[in-house]
């Protein structure tokens, strides 16, 4: 089965492929752009399987196929794809996620004049984003990283006649460009000190011991400085601002790119270097890692807040998003790395399929405000039935929902963090928070009385339910791998053998996240139970909260006013760095031209008099004549540039010629 | 298969052929820009052909001149570009044909 490594790069290779053939395609052929995106994320999830089967052989599998980019001087640049459990599962949960929101777009996408151009930038992104997860060199893994950020400009400005969606597309572009700043002087930084970039190359790369070697304490400030770009990717605080404007794109664009796959890009980085972040650690702590638990911290609870107090469908779980990536990096930073990609893993599957199930309410009721909502799970009894799955599975209901293991698992981790047990605490928060806003959007959306935009809703077609239903199972089954009493995926991850134990399912982490998680949404049920309702003295668009708490909705619901800190600060110091250049650039350079022009000025005044005066008679015959050349010279200036162009490339020719026919 | 010098030279003919052909007749100045990039990537892949196929000890010449002339491409570009936008606010219009000011 080993044959597979050889063949690796195909996996990025087949959906980069159909997007170039795609781009080539016109609109009018729509059919077959489609069926080109969808055969070759089919492809790629075939290969994956295979791939992912090849490391099923022996525990901690690990291939790597490493190979001479260039030569430059003394230096050789080599780069080279791996093959483990992490980049396996990955390859699998991304094509497989992919396949189902490629079918979903094509239903959500129908009327779309732009049709096979979104179709292309699916292929594109999906192929960069196969390619990062297969990366063997930091360089190769960076590159592929900014054809992922590319690819995210381009769908989230697809619709870019819209300004705000012109304007999310470069906010996002630029904030991960922050982080990726930092990213890539920690890939210079860690060239520089150990001399390669590839992670695995036989005991010399930069995650074994023969390059740890050599970084020494630098470690820790590579690793902060990779962990910058993870930042900016995962939409970690304070780069997270680009993530929530991102859902400006069109819906599978949300669920494929700022739910279930690039955004986890950030995450998977970090899992992939940890070696550098653990290095030198005493008792599983390292300050860099420390780092990475507390902004994680901040990510997920800050995000949990803002999400409580939105109005947009997308906008709540884009907010989730950012809190559930907080709490895999605060998993990551414990030291619960196969806990931290379990939950990526599952989160991919279950937000996949929120945001599918919002982009079937969206398609249905042609309205994004869950307070004009209400009622749908009679009119939309599919994405009802899979919406409430994704939303247990999302919030951590236990027993039966991928979810809620892999969170079990995190908290787990994060309780026996030895420096602290406040994250713990607040990861219990976290999860209450989580419950509480996915009960409330779930009450708003399907549940009370149909508000102005359900009247016209409608079920979606089959080419879009068929992916929420696959999604659903999806998110249901594949805790058969999570359980403790068979905890297949993380002994898969980590290498360790795995034994069936019925009696380790009760455990008393099961209790706790059952009571916190029953407390979310047994809160979130009486406070939303009248949601869209007039209840005594408030009318029926306040949010019961609102009501309640006008302030701290406010200051929730305008997500903490980070954005409009931003602009008062940074924006607002680049501005005026800007007027001060353009300040400069009018009135002194201006001032000094001007100042020379005058001295010129002054000479050519007293040589035209001295020409006017004294020379001037003879050379009026000569000027007669050469006034007669230029008029018969002038017919040959069109003004056209590209005549001009063309008279060039003609005599370039001609010299060519005549250097051929001398030599 | 290793390809030969003659190869990347034809590929690089070919590119800078396509290009000159967009730069001579295309109407939106945007597609003359690309097609003058066309033309300097092909003059950039002779550069690194020719570095490539020269026998060692090899001085990296080649690869500096291709890397100054991505630079110097990349500020042309952006001269480029600002001029494609000052013509159009100047005359709304970026197609060259009407742009015959210069006329004798």
């Amino acid at each position: 089965m080993s044959w597979i490594v050889d063949y690796l790069w195909m996996i990025p290779a087949v959906p980069l492929a159909a997007s170039l053939v795609i781009l080539s395609l016109s609109n009018a052929r729509h059919k077959n752009a489609a069926a080109l995106a969808v055969i070759g994320q089919v492809v790629a999830l075939a290969l994956s399987v295979l791939a992912f089967a090849a490391t099923l052989q022996v525990p901690g599998f690990r291939a790597v196929r490493n190979f001479t980019w260039f030569t430059f001087g003394e230096q050789t640049l080599r780069l080279g794809f791996v093959l483990d459990p992490l980049a396996a599962a990955m390859l699998v949960m991304i094509t497989l996620v992919g396949l189902c929101i490629f079918v979903f777009s094509i239903g959500y996408m129908a009327e779309d004049k732009d049709f096979t151009r979104f179709f292309a930038y699916l292929s594109f992104f999906s192929g960069a984003m196969l390619g990062l997860v297969i990366a063997n060199s930091l360089l190769l893994l960076f590159i592929f990283w900014e054809l992922v950020g590319l690819a995210s400009y381009l769908l989230i400005g697809f619709w870019i006649e819209k300004p705000s969606a012109a304007a999310a597309a470069k906010k996002a572009f630029i904030t991960t460009r922050i982080g990726d700043m930092g990213f890539f002087l920690g890939v210079l930084w860690l060239y520089g000190r150990s001399g390669t970039l590839l992670f695995y190359d036989g005991g010399n790369g930069c995650l074994e011991n023969g390059g740890l070697a050599m970084l020494g304490a630098s470690a820790t400030f590579i690793a902060l400085l990779i962990f910058c770009g993870a930042a900016g990717k995962s939409g970690q605080f304070p780069l997270h601002v680009w993530l929530p404007d991102a859902m400006e794109g069109p819906t599978p664009v949300s669920a494929l790119i700022h739910a279930a796959t690039m955004v986890a890009a950030g995450v998977f980085l970090v899992a992939r270097v940890y070696p550098l972040f653990s290095s030198g650690a005493i008792n599983g702590v390292t300050s860099s890692l420390t780092v990475v638990v507390w902004i994680g911290v901040t990510t997920a609870l800050m995000a949990a807040l803002i999400a409580i107090a939105q109005e947009d469908i997308k906008r709540i779980l884009a907010y989730s998003t950012v809190s559930q990536l907080g709490l895999m990096m605060v998993s990551l930073g414990v030291g619960g790395v196969a806990a931290g990609i379990m939950h990526l893993l599952a989160h991919g599957f279950f937000k996949a399929l929120l945001f599918l199930g919002a982009g079937s309410v969206i398609h249905g009721c042609h309205e994004q405000d869950i307070r004009k909502m209400g009622g749908l799970r009679r009119l939309m009894p599919v994405t009802f039935v899979t919406y409430a799955i994704g939303m247990m599975a999302l919030s951590g209901v236990p027993l039966f929902f991928s979810g809620g293991w892999t969170k079990e698992e995190i908290l787990h981790a994060t309780a026996h963090w030895p420096r602290s047990h406040a994250p713990y605490y607040l990861m219990l928060a976290g999860v209450v928070l989580t419950a509480l806003y996915m009960t409330r959007q779930v009450i708003y959306v399907f549940f009370g009385n149909r508000r102005a935009a359900a009247e016209r809703a409608h079920e979606s077609p089959r080419v879009m339910t068929m992916p929420l239903i696959v999604l659903a199972l999806c998110a249901i089954f594949f805790s058969v791998v999570l359980t403790p009493a068979w905890p297949w995926l993380h002994g898969y991850l980590t290498g360790e053998p795995v034994r069936f134990e019925i009696a380790r399912l009760l455990q008393p982490m099961l209790f706790i996240s059952l009571a916190v998680v029953g407390a979310g949404i047994g809160v979130g049920i009486w406070i939303y139970r009248k949601a869209g309702v007039p209840d005594r003295d408030r009318p029926a668009d306040i949010d019961p909260l609102e009501y309640a708490q006008p302030g701290l909705f406010r200051f929730l619901a305008k997500k903490m006013w980070i954005d409009e800190f931003y602009d008062r600060s940074i924006i607002a110091f680049s501005w005026i760095c800007a007027r001060f250049s353009d300040w400069m650039d009018r009135y002194f350079w201006d001032g000094l031209v001007r100042g020379f022009g005058a001295i010129g000025q002054v000479f050519g005044t007293v040589t035209t008099s001295v020409d006017e005066r004294g020379i001037n008679a003879g050379v009026d015959e000569t000027t007669a004549g050469a006034r007669g050349l230029g008029r018969l010279m002038s017919a040959a200036h069109s003004g056209q540039i590209q005549t001009y162009l063309g008279a060039i490339a003609i005599g370039m020719l001609a010299l060519l010629l005549l250097y051929a026919w001398l030599a | 298969m290793t390809p030969t010098l003659q190869v990347f030279l034809i590929v690089s003919a070919a590119l800078f052929s396509i290009g000159l052909l967009a730069a001579l007749s295309r109407r939106h100045a945007i597609f003359i820009l690309i097609g003058i990039e066309m033309m300097l990537a092909a003059a950039n892949l002779n550069f690194i052909a020719f570095w490539r196929f020269d026998p060692p000890p090899k001085q990296p010449i080649g690869v500096m001149i291709a890397l100054f002339a991505i630079a110097i491409a990349a500020a042309e570009a952006a001269v480029g570009l600002a001029l494609v936008i000052a013509v159009y606010r100047h005359y709304r219009t970026t197609n060259v044909d009407q742009l015959d000011q210069l006329k004798g």
